[in-house]
This record gives C-alpha cells, sequence and structure tokens, in this order.
C-alpha cells in the first residue's frame, strides 16, 4: 500500500471528497477512520420537510381522483377544464416539491457527513437498486425509497436490504408489478369472464435476476424470468385506481386474487408456498446465490477500486459475503482490506455527483445557500434519481469522460470559482483536498495564477481533482 | 470579465495553443468530392423498441388477436396506421417518415435483430453497439472501427465521428478520434484560464485528448450556427409551435430538437465529421404501451419530428445522408398482462435518407402463427442487422469488405453484406 497517499484516497475514493482538515484527522489509520464509521446506526434522513412514500401517495392519488370527478361531471364546460388544469398541475407540483426536498437533503447529507464512505455506500446501493424518476410515478417517491428501503439496510444482512427495496412501492412502480397477474389467478380469470385481458409482466423479475442479484450471466433461463414473474404476482400496493382501489395508498399489499396459484420452480428450486411467502422465499435463495455474492462484488470492486476491477479483489469480496451470509459491513471490512484499493491513486474518474459533492465538501458549502443546487447536475448529465434505466448510472470513466462533459465540468467549475473563489486561500487549500496526491504541476498552475478565481478553477479542474 | 478577453476558441486552435489542437487542424485540407461527403446518422433507440408498433402489419391475419386492444388498425381506418405497402403500415406517430416513404427515401426492415438472442437491454445493447456476437466481446464500438478502417479519401486528420451527448457511446468507442458534442448553457471561460488548465492537461494523456476535442467541436458548432441555417431554424420553429401535440412537457423536446439542428448544421458542413450517432432511450414499454394513441406514438411523434428537423437542416448534404434507426430487440409479438408487451427478439429497422434506395419494405416476412414465432413468443428474426450495417458501411462510406468482415464485425461470416440498400 502506497502509505503516502492513503490517507487523501480514503476520503476521496471512499469517501465523498476531503473536508478542509480532515486528512489530518484520518491521519496514519485510513483503513481505521473507514471502518468507524461502520460502527453505529444506520445513516437515516429525517426532517419535517421529508415524507413518507405513503404520505406522497395518498396526496397524489386524491388530486387525481379530484380530477377525475371533475371530467366526470361536466365534460365540456370550461371550468372545468381550468380546474382539471389545475388539478393536474397540483399533482404534478406535489410530487416535484417531494422530489425536491428529498434531492436537497440527500446533496446536504451528502456535502456534510461526517460518515462520508458509508453515505458513499448509500449512494452505491440506490443505483444498484436504481429507480428512474423519468418515469412520472416515481418522481415524488424515489427520495423516499432511499431513505425507507436503503439507509435502514445498508449496514444489515443484503437479503433484508434486497426484501425491502423489492416491497418498496416506487420499486414496484419503477418496473410495472403492481397491475401483474397470474395466467390463471382468480382476478385474470373474472377478467377473461369480461373479455379483459389481466396478465403477466416480467419486467421486475428479469430485473431482480439480472440486476439486482444474480447478474446477467448466471444462467437462468427465459422460463425462470417467467416462473418468477409468477411467483410475484399480487407484489403490489394499496389504493390504486378501480378495481386495485383495496388497501392503504402508497404502501406495500400482497393482492391474494392476483397471485398465480400452484407451486413454481426458480433457478433449480421448487417453491410450494402460497402467498406473499413465496416471493420472500425465493428472495432470500437469490440473496444468498454464489453468483449474487460474485456479481455485487464485481460491482463494489469496480466501484471503489478500478473500472476493470482485479479478480483477487472482486474473490476475496465474494467470499467474504459469502462466509457471513450477506452481512453488509463485513463486506465493507473486505473491500477496505484490499490492497489494491490502496495501490494507485485517482484511478476512478468521477461521476458529476462524485465532481460536485466534493467541490461542496472542499469549499465548504452549504447547499441551502446554493441558488438552484440541482441545476448543476443536469448541467453535467446526472440529474438526481434519473438514469434513465433500472441497470443505474454506469460506472466506468469512460461513460462520464467524452470531451462535452469535460467542458462542462471545467465550465462549472469556472462558474463556481468567479463566484467564490475570492474568499479563499487557493495554494494553502490544495495540499488540504488532495494531500500527497497533489502534484507539482498542479501546486505550481495554482501558484502562478493571475487572480484567487483562477486558482480555484485550477484547482476545481486539475487532473487529480478531476478523479478519485 | 470583458467582452474581448472571453474565449475565442477558434483562435486558440488556429495558435494551435491547445493540446492535440495541431493535429486536428489538418482536417480542412481534405478535398470534399464532387458528389459531396457521405454522411452517416446512428440513431440508437434504447429500451427495445416495439417493432411492431413502429411498423404494424395490420394485414397479418394474426396481429389483431395477439395486440388486442393496442393493434393498430389498417389505413383509413379511424386512428389507422399510415399507409405503406398495403400489409405494413406506419404507426401514426410518424407521419414526417411516412412523406418520407412516398418520396422514395425510406427503407423499411420490419424483422431484423442482432446475433444475441437473450433478453436482457443490457447485453442487448453492448451487442448492438460492439458489432460481436456477444456482450462485451470487444471494447471499442463497431462505428469506431469502420472509422479507423475508411479509405485514405475520407480519413482525416482530425475526428470523423460525433456523438450528440456529453459522453461517447460504446458504438463510437475505439481508436478513431471521436468527439461528443451537447449545447452548453453555461458561460465560456476567459482565453488564459483555457490555456492554462490546457497547459496543466499537456501531461495527462486522456485530459489533453478530450479537451482538444471539445475545442474542436465547438468550432464546427460556431461555424454551423453562424452559416446559412437560422434561415431555416425559424421556420421550423414556426411550425413546430402550430404542431401542438400530445407531449406535456414541451421544452425538453424543444431543446432536443434545437441540438439535433445545430449538429445538423455541422453534419452539413464539407468539413464536418463523417458519422454521428444520436442516442434516444425511452422504449421500454412494459406497461399502458398504448397503441395508435398513447405512450409509445407520442414518443414517436417527437422522433419523427427531430427527423424531419434534421433533413431540413442538413439542405443539399441530406442527398448523401443514410441514417439507420435500429435498436437492442423487439417486444412480445403478444401483448402482456398490463397493456403493454415484454422484452423479445426480433423488431424492426429503418433506414432514412437522400442516399437510401427507399420507397420500400425489405423483408422475408415470418408471420406471426404460433408456429413461426420465434420460442412461441416473439416475432422471428429474418435479416441480420449486421448485414444492413454492412450494406451501408460498404456501399456509402466505401469500407472494405474484408475490413467490414474482420475488423468491423468480426464472426460476421454468415451475415454478408446487403446490396442496393443505396440509390445507383
Amino acid at each position: 500500500m502506497s502509505i503516502d497517499c492513503a490517507a487523501p484516497i480514503a476520503a476521496n475514493r471512499f469517501g465523498l471528497g476531503a473536508v478542509p482538515g480532515q486528512l489530518a484527522q484520518i491521519g496514519a489509520d485510513p483503513r481505521g477512520w473507514l471502518s468507524s464509521q461502520l460502527r453505529g446506526p444506520p445513516p437515516l434522513l429525517g426532517g419535517a420537510q421529508l415524507r413518507p412514500t405513503a404520505d406522497v401517495l395518498r396526496d397524489a392519488a386524491a388530486a387525481r381522483k379530484q380530477l377525475q370527478a371533475l371530467r366526470r361531471n361536466s365534460p365540456d364546460s370550461t371550468t372545468s377544464a381550468a380546474g382539471a388544469v389545475g388539478s393536474l398541475m397540483r399533482v404534478g407540483a406535489l410530487l416535484r416539491q417531494s422530489y425536491v426536498a428529498d434531492v436537497t437533503a440527500r446533496l446536504q447529507s451528502g456535502a456534510s457527513s461526517e460518515r462520508p464512505f458509508l453515505e458513499r455506500l448509500v449512494y452505491f446501493w440506490s443505483n444498484h437498486f436504481a429507480v428512474s424518476v423519468d418515469k412520472l410515478a416515481v418522481l415524488g417517491v424515489a427520495g423516499s425509497f432511499e431513505r425507507e428501503a436503503i439507509r435502514p439496510h445498508v449496514l444489515g444482512h443484503f437479503s433484508e436490504l434486497l426484501l425491502a427495496v423489492e416491497q418498496h412501492p416506487a420499486m414496484l412502480l419503477y418496473l410495472d408489478n403492481q397491475r401483474s397477474a397470474g395466467p390463471n389467478s382468480p382476478a385474470a380469470q373474472r377478467a377473461a369472464n369480461h373479455d379483459r385481458t389481466l396478465g403477466l409482466n416480467e419486467n421486475l423479475a428479469r430485473e431482480i435476476m439480472e440486476l439486482h442479484t444474480l447478474g446477467v450471466d448466471a444462467g437462468y433461463t427465459q422460463a425462470d424470468v417467467s416462473s418468477f414473474a409468477k411467483v410475484l404476482t399480487g407484489w403490489s400496493l394499496g389504493g390504486g385506481e378501480g378495481p386495485l382501489s383495496r388497501g392503504n395508498a402508497g404502501e406495500f399489499l400482497f393482492r391474494a386474487p392476483l397471485h398465480e396459484p400452484g407451486a413454481q420452480s426458480v433457478f433449480h428450486q421448487r417453491y410450494e408456498q402460497s402467498d406473499e411467502a413465496q416471493g420472500r422465499a425465493v428472495l432470500i435463495d437469490l440473496a444468498q446465490a454464489r453468483s449474487t455474492a460474485r456479481h455485487l462484488a464485481t460491482k463494489l470492486a469496480r466501484h471503489f477500486i478500478a473500472d476493470e476491477p482485479p479478480p483477487a479483489a472482486v474473490e476475496h469480496i465474494a467470499q467474504a459475503f459469502e462466509h457471513s451470509g450477506g452481512h453488509l459491513p463485513t463486506v465493507y471490512q473486505a473491500l477496505i482490506q484490499c490492497d489494491e484499493a490502496w495501490s494507485a491513486p485517482f484511478s476512478k474518474f468521477k461521476t458529476p455527483q462524485d465532481y460536485v459533492l466534493s467541490t461542496y465538501r472542499g469549499l465548504q458549502l452549504a447547499v441551502a445557500d446554493t441558488p438552484h443546487p440541482l441545476a448543476a447536475f443536469e448541467v453535467l448529465g446526472q440529474r438526481q434519481f434519473a438514469p434513465g434505466s433500472p441497470a443505474g448510472w454506469p460506472d466506468r470513466g469512460d461513460d462520464w469522460n467524452g470531451a462535452s462533459a469535460l467542458m462542462k465540468r471545467i465550465e462549472l467549475a469556472d462558474a463556481v470559482a468567479q463566484k467564490i473563489g475570492g474568499t479563499r486561500e487557493i495554494a494553502a487549500l490544495a495540499p488540504q483536498l488532495l494531500g500527497n496526491g497533489l502534484s507539482d504541476a498542479t501546486r505550481q498552475s495554482i501558484a502562478r495564477a493571475a487572480s484567487p478565481p483562477q486558482a480555484l478553477t485550477l484547482l476545481l479542474t486539475a487532473p487529480e481533482f478531476m478523479r478519485r | 470579465m470583458t467582452a474581448d478577453t472571453r474565449i475565442n476558441r477558434r483562435s486558440l486552435l488556429q495558435l494551435g495553443l491547445a493540446a492535440g489542437a495541431a493535429a486536428l487542424t489538418t482536417r480542412y485540407s481534405f478535398a470534399a468530392p464532387a458528389a459531396g461527403p457521405a454522411r452517416f446518422v446512428f440513431v440508437i433507440m434504447r429500451g427495445a423498441l416495439d417493432g411492431l408498433s413502429v411498423v404494424p402489419p395490420y394485414a397479418d391475419p394474426d396481429y389483431a388477436r395477439l395486440r388486442g386492444e393496442l393493434a393498430i388498425a389498417a389505413p383509413g381506418a379511424t386512428d389507422g396506421a399510415l399507409p405503406l405497402n398495403g400489409f405494413f403500415g406506419l404507426n401514426p406517430g410518424l407521419s414526417f417518415l411516412q412523406q418520407a416513404y412516398t418520396q422514395r427515401e425510406l427503407l423499411v426492415l420490419p424483422s431484423v435483430a442482432t446475433p444475441y438472442r437473450e433478453r436482457s437491454h443490457f447485453d442487448g445493447q453492448d451487442v448492438l453497439e460492439n458489432g460481436g456476437t456477444a456482450p462485451h466481446a470487444s471494447q471499442s464500438g463497431w462505428l469506431n472501427r469502420a472509422l479507423a478502417a475508411l479509405p485514405p479519401p475520407l480519413k482525416r486528420g482530425g475526428q470523423s465521428g460525433v456523438a450528440l451527448g456529453q459522453n461517447v457511446p460504446l458504438v463510437l468507442r475505439g481508436r478513431a478520434e471521436v468527439a461528443s458534442w451537447s449545447p452548453s448553457v453555461l458561460p465560456d471561460l476567459d482565453e488564459d484560464t483555457l490555456q492554462r488548465i490546457a497547459d496543466r492537461y499537456a501531461s495527462d494523456e486522456l485530459l489533453s485528448k478530450r479537451l482538444a476535442e471539445a475545442l474542436s467541436t465547438d468550432q464546427w458548432v460556431a461555424e454551423a450556427q453562424a452559416g446559412s441555417v437560422p434561415a431555416a431554424m425559424s421556420s421550423t420553429d414556426a411550425s413546430m409551435q402550430d404542431s401542438g401535440g400530445a407531449q406535456s412537457n414541451r421544452s425538453t423536446p424543444q431543446r432536443y430538437l434545437q441540438t439535433v439542428r445545430t449538429a445538423a448544421g455541422f453534419l452539413a458542413r464539407d468539413d464536418g465529421p463523417a458519422v454521428a450517432v444520436f442516442d434516444t432511450t425511452g422504449w421500454d414499454t412494459h406497461f399502458n404501451e398504448g397503441g395508435a394513441r398513447g405512450q409509445l406514438r407520442n414518443r414517436l411523434a417527437v422522433l419523427d419530428q427531430s427527423l424531419a428537423v434534421l433533413k431540413e437542416s442538413m439542405g443539399s448534404a441530406w442527398a448523401h445522408t443514410v441514417v439507420l434507426l435500429a435498436t437492442e430487440f423487439g417486444r412480445t409479438a403478444a401483448i402482456n398482462g398490463t397493456r403493454g408487451t415484454d422484452h423479445g427478439t426480433a423488431s424492426s429497422a429503418l433506414l432514412l435518407g437522400g442516399a437510401v434506395a427507399g420507397g420500400r419494405v425489405l423483408t422475408d416476412w415470418p408471420g406471426l402463427s404460433a408456429r413461426t414465432l420465434y420460442q412461441q413468443r416473439d416475432l422471428k428474426p429474418t435479416l441480420d442487422l449486421r448485414s444492413v450495417m454492412k450494406g451501408v458501411l460498404h456501399d456509402h462510406l466505401q469500407v472494405s469488405q474484408r475490413a467490414l468482415n474482420e475488423e468491423v464485425f468480426p464472426d460476421s461470416g454468415a451475415a454478408s453484406a446487403l446490396s442496393g440498400l443505396l440509390r445507383a
């Protein structure tokens, strides 16, 4: 291990970017600094403006009902049209409000957390179990999904995290499971008698196997996907429209009438259970599968070590996963122990989120004081909670280091520097953020800068600040 | 900061100050053939596009039954398909494309697939882009390797490919010089600061390369915007505003159209890039897909508009342009239980442009009967997408058969280049 750069690696690669003074605090025991963050309570996030998923979805459902009533009662009049537009806007505004409140709180947490390694792990898992707000149904609940399904379980067992995620309304809505019905379920039979079709949707089952657990090369088949989709029929949420109105709006609900009766075989196992327990049993087995351990270890090693993760490190992490039954703190400890993670500083190109958060931290800026904190992420191409696909944001340098992406990062850095560069002593700040990772070339370019803002631009655009 | 200290990237480039810039300027010594330089645009449609809704085979005896409430009726009926050849139609959202068909600028390929036969989006897209037969077979993309293999008259000192967006997708990654471009809302840097950044990056291979690419592409854009494009832009703006449409949020499509317009401007230049990649997403329609109306149709209508803008903004260069629209795989022949469709196999691809021998539907139609469906579930592929790509790259960009078979599409012996896709 390269002792020299261990502290900046701990702060920048494992954490979210050094805060002035932090490298000294990390000192000679970077592994200890990281381990200590894994002790204590899970990194929950709360606050009066952060609403539970159920509340958001209940309000949205109420506003939608109002809209339907308006349409029914006076279909032609312009007053009802104006009222309908008003209701529609209320639904949108309501969801957007929740989104903004949650994203702002999340960013503030990243910008100021004293357990930044743990915070990065939260982001890692919520990207692993990605939901995307470009699906409107998810807009108001992506943030509460992270607070309710991810944060409480990042220090638990993977199986608990998995179950919390797959039963969360945000995931059920995002991957379209709320109406999925078994072909032989009572509800589908009833629908067929009335000349309507009701049936299976494979989306959630496929992505759980491919993305959340086993990985695409684990050897499962289309038949496994279809059977698992049948197992998951009935996994829904309460308070839907029409025949789905039963239950509490916005809370997980097992709808027995949608569930496919009978046993199913999934990935070499037979499941005889007749209700929600069937899905739970499959998830527990998937969580413990060998392929899952390898899949997750590969992703962790890619995130924390290198775009092409060293096989020995992957193996080490996967074994920790298997031997501990998916106990996540044990897995993180194994990751910290990998020498490969400490050997090459700045081997990962920062994502826009990494870049913005490390800027906040390095300059000790408060998200609340930033005029449009969400805009930076849009400009840099990583709108919060909007990866656009259930695979989440990609995690390799080539996905982020395009010419246009780099130029926008440079422009953003300069805009920040123009604003606050005059208030910082940049030559003193640079070693606080990069430690021994600060190159002579960057030190010189800062020293020779024509103005304090220019010095800050040169720090924020330096090759070693572009990477972690 | 005063106006005259703000960066003039063109002057920076001409002074050769930016790292790598000198190499890029050789681009301008390229003499265009009299016919006008060939342009190729690849539109990636991520998410598994439902080909049976883009090109509905309304006359197939099994189509209406399989598609139920999502089935699109024959042309002439209420909400019917736009007419093509009496058997296939086009989705009602695709009015510009239908017009292109009647002008013989659209070739319709209703049953194509890559060699990938599983149903993962991400592996499927990887195969669509890497040009091999399996996911992760290569770290570079077929279009980049095609650029690298271009014969000398087309190969230039600088970039010959550009990706619309912040980053370069796999299909365009590799040895050949390419860049990404997307419009910026942030102020430019002053020239001195940018120069210092370029100096600092001189010892960083990746960042100096990327910075040089960005400066060079910005120059194309600046020159394209200073050229003759604005007249065309204003008329398009007017017609777009009149068209209304079902988009609840107009700003995003409008921004996208503006981006396409700018890209068309630099593609149209004689010294512009030979190929471009447009990335589109949101084609994964598991739930409430809609048929003649609804989600998918609305999204297709925005795409249709963007293609109309591309044609208009490219002006006379359109005559030398081929656009290929393709997706990673198709969707189930039958609708699923939630008024959508799940992951399938064959989908439709489209070839559009002034250089295309269009006005035709090209297919060995397998039919949709239970007996002919792939795995009793999906439309069966009857044409390898690589045959289409090879045909275009050979006839349009003059990539040699040897390079196509050995470098661009390894292990593609079974998929020989389709000839006759382009106008003679």
